[in-house]
């Protein structure tokens, strides 16, 4: 994982469910890529032309609510989208992001659309390139950093399986 | 400082000594999935080194939601369900026409019990805290991981404290309770946090009324929904229970992020109306006419629904102008209805009643609304486009409710027209 991360902010409000991010009918396959075609496609059909590797979404209360599909965190990083800060996320979105690898920051910051932002994620500090202005936050806590750092749950179990099985071997 | 009931299962679970806001790694007693979000979690297990193998005593794969399958695309999903299970020669997977919806099938094949730890990549896993069980929903993914290592993070999370006391009204089930309080402290009202529920009226309710009651933890954003385990509990597990058990109740000391206090007496017949669990009206205010009644779910599919709901509509019939379908949760339930002949109320009041599946309740088959129609449900979501057509309209209900609604063809409180 990078430590610091730079890049342009596409904006939303509160309440974006997962059904906005990526809706049902585009379920049908679990390829970030694949899925990043469709992301927003009903609310905010321009957000596939505007979205560039690195970008940074900002937005407000209860990010990620509703359904428990993976799908939603799959199509923002395949989209290219390094990280959300949001006022706050849902349970279960938040859950999964962190298992699959997207870094996630809940901060309340002032940043327009279009503004560049730089993130220190082991200080805990965003700057808005633009207005010069530095919000913090608090680091996640060491074992989910730990998590993100290693690209999701999935290679840690890995970790966790092969001591099992070195220590089975001796 | 004492501990709730969440701090002491989670902390028994991980080994270790906790409180609210940490973050530790517990043994899961059981993982559930069902047949949608299963088959991403058996992608993901497939890419752990070869020779993995999963625990399989803790894995229970129940599919609900798309069966009987529904087209090809959820054939060959439920299929690959099957095939997990055969490769790993996993025991506890219920094939259709021996199961039913994953939450209440959970409930009545004895893996649910106090103090147990119980996970499934079903947003409602939340509904088993009816037990005294701490259980929640979580994604695919880590349904995969706890399949691989038993065990997963968790953040032990503050509880809030919500009593009720007094009497329910006639009418007036474990449904209006849990509507009444989203509808006082909003769909976001305990995000991250457990609901632990007191006080003479929830002791009072049978196990059925309170499972609707944590089922619905998740529609105010919750962790979970837990409700101290009594003799109901028990005496419903005697025959059931798969293993040991411990009960857990919190301390008279714990500490409580919130604490609120209602009164069974100011609980109406409740209704919330489309698009959020949060908008709630009394049932009285709420005249609205309806194309289509639906009587099941997890929240309320259990045998007491629909014994409420036959008891209203025995020797009538439904209005000419409203369909009303009729989901047993699970082949148990089924069975339970045709013995005490409700199934054969329901028939003869021209209800449609069909086999257990989750169906409609997710807008997936079986009952879709078409653009512009009307639906009282004893569901848990009223979403936009919940139930079908974006512009159809869910509004949730208790069994009583439903059943009232259907025979007047608008929505109702059975106590005005009984
Ligand atoms: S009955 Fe409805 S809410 Fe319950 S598990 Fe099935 S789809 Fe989900």
């Amino acid at each position: 994982m990078k430590e610091i991360l730079e890049g342009k902010v596409i904006k939303f409000g509160d309440n974006v469910d997962t059904d906005q991010i990526i809706p049902a009918e585009f379920l049908v396959t679990g390829d970030p890529k694949e899925l990043a075609k469709n992301a927003f496609v009903k609310v905010r059909p321009e957000f596939r032309n505007i979205v560039k590797e690195g970008d940074i979404i900002v937005a407000g209360r209860n990010f990620g609510c509703g359904s428990s599909r993976e799908h939603a965190p799959r199509a923002l990083m395949g989209a290219g989208i390094s990280c959300v800060i949001a006022k706050s996320f849902a349970r279960i979105f938040f859950r999964n992001s962190i298992n699959l690898g997207l870094t996630l920051i809940e901060c309340d910051i002032k940043a327009n659309e279009g503004d560049e932002l730089l993130v220190d994620l082991k200080g805990g500090t965003i700057k808005n390139k633009k207005s010069g202005e530095v919000f913090e936050f608090k680091p996640l806590p060491a074992f989910l950093l730990k998590i993100v750092e290693k690209g999701g749950l999935m290679e840690y179990v890995k970790e966790v399986l092969n001591e099992k099985n070195s220590h089975n071997a001796r | 400082m004492g501990k709730t009931i969440s701090e002491k299962i989670i902390g028994n679970k991980a080994g270790v000594n906790v409180e609210a806001g940490q973050i530790v790694e517990a043994n899961v007693d059981y993982v559930m999935v069902n047949d949608v979000t299963g088959l991403p979690a058996f992608e993901q297990f497939e890419k752990l080194p070869k020779g993995t193998k999963p625990f399989k005593e803790k894995i229970v794969l129940i599919p609900d939601h798309y069966v009987p399958n529904k087209d090809v695309a959820s054939a060959e999903q439920a299929k690959r369900m099957r095939d997990f299970a055969k490769k790993y020669e996993i025991e506890n997977y219920f094939e259709v026409g021996r199961g039913g919806v994953c939450h209440q099938l959970m409930i009545e094949k004895g893996f649910v019990a106090p103090g147990r730890l119980i996970v499934g990549a079903d947003s409602h896993t939340c509904s088993y805290g009816a037990l005294g069980a701490f259980s929640t929903g979580i994604g695919s993914t880590e349904a995969a991981a706890v399949m691989a290592i038993g065990k997963l993070w968790l953040k032990v999370p503050d509880s809030i404290k919500i009593t009720v006391n007094g009497k329910l009204d006639n009418y007036v089930y474990g449904k209006d309770i849990i509507l009444h309080v989203i509808g006082d402290i909003g769909v976001e009202g305990a995000l991250y946090q457990a609901m632990e529920y007191y006080g003479n009226t929830i002791e009072n309710l049978t196990l059925s009324d309170r499972i609707s009651i944590s089922n619905m933890a998740i529609e105010a954003g919750g962790k979970a929904g837990i409700i101290p385990p009594d003799d109901k509990v028990f005496e419903y597990l005697q025959k059931r229970v798969r293993g040991n058990y411990n009960p857990v109740y919190s301390d008279k000391d714990a500490y409580y992020i919130k604490e609120i206090e209602y009164d069974a007496a100011d609980i109406p017949p409740t209704v919330a109306k489309p698009f959020l669990p949060s908008n709630t009206a009394p049932a009285s205010e709420v005249d609205v006419k309806i194309d289509q009644a639906y009587l099941g779910s997890c929240t309320n599919g259990r045998i007491e629904d629909l014994r409420i709901a036959a008891e209203i509509l025995k020797g009538r019939k439904i209005n000419p102008e409203v369909r009303m379908l009729v989901v047993p949760a699970t082949k148990e339930v089924f069975n339970q209805a045709l013995k005490e002949g409700l199934i054969d109320i329901f028939e003869k009041a021209d209800c449609f009643v069909c086999g257990p599946t989750c169906g409609a309740c997710l807008g997936g088959y079986m009952g879709i609304l078409a653009d512009g129609e009307k639906c009282v449900a004893t569901t848990n979501r009223n979403f936009i486009g919940r139930m079908g057509h974006k512009n159809s309209e869910v509004y949730l209900a208790n069994p009583a409710v439903v059943a009232a609604s259907a025979l007047e063809g608008r929505i109702v409180d059975p106590r005005e027209v009984l």
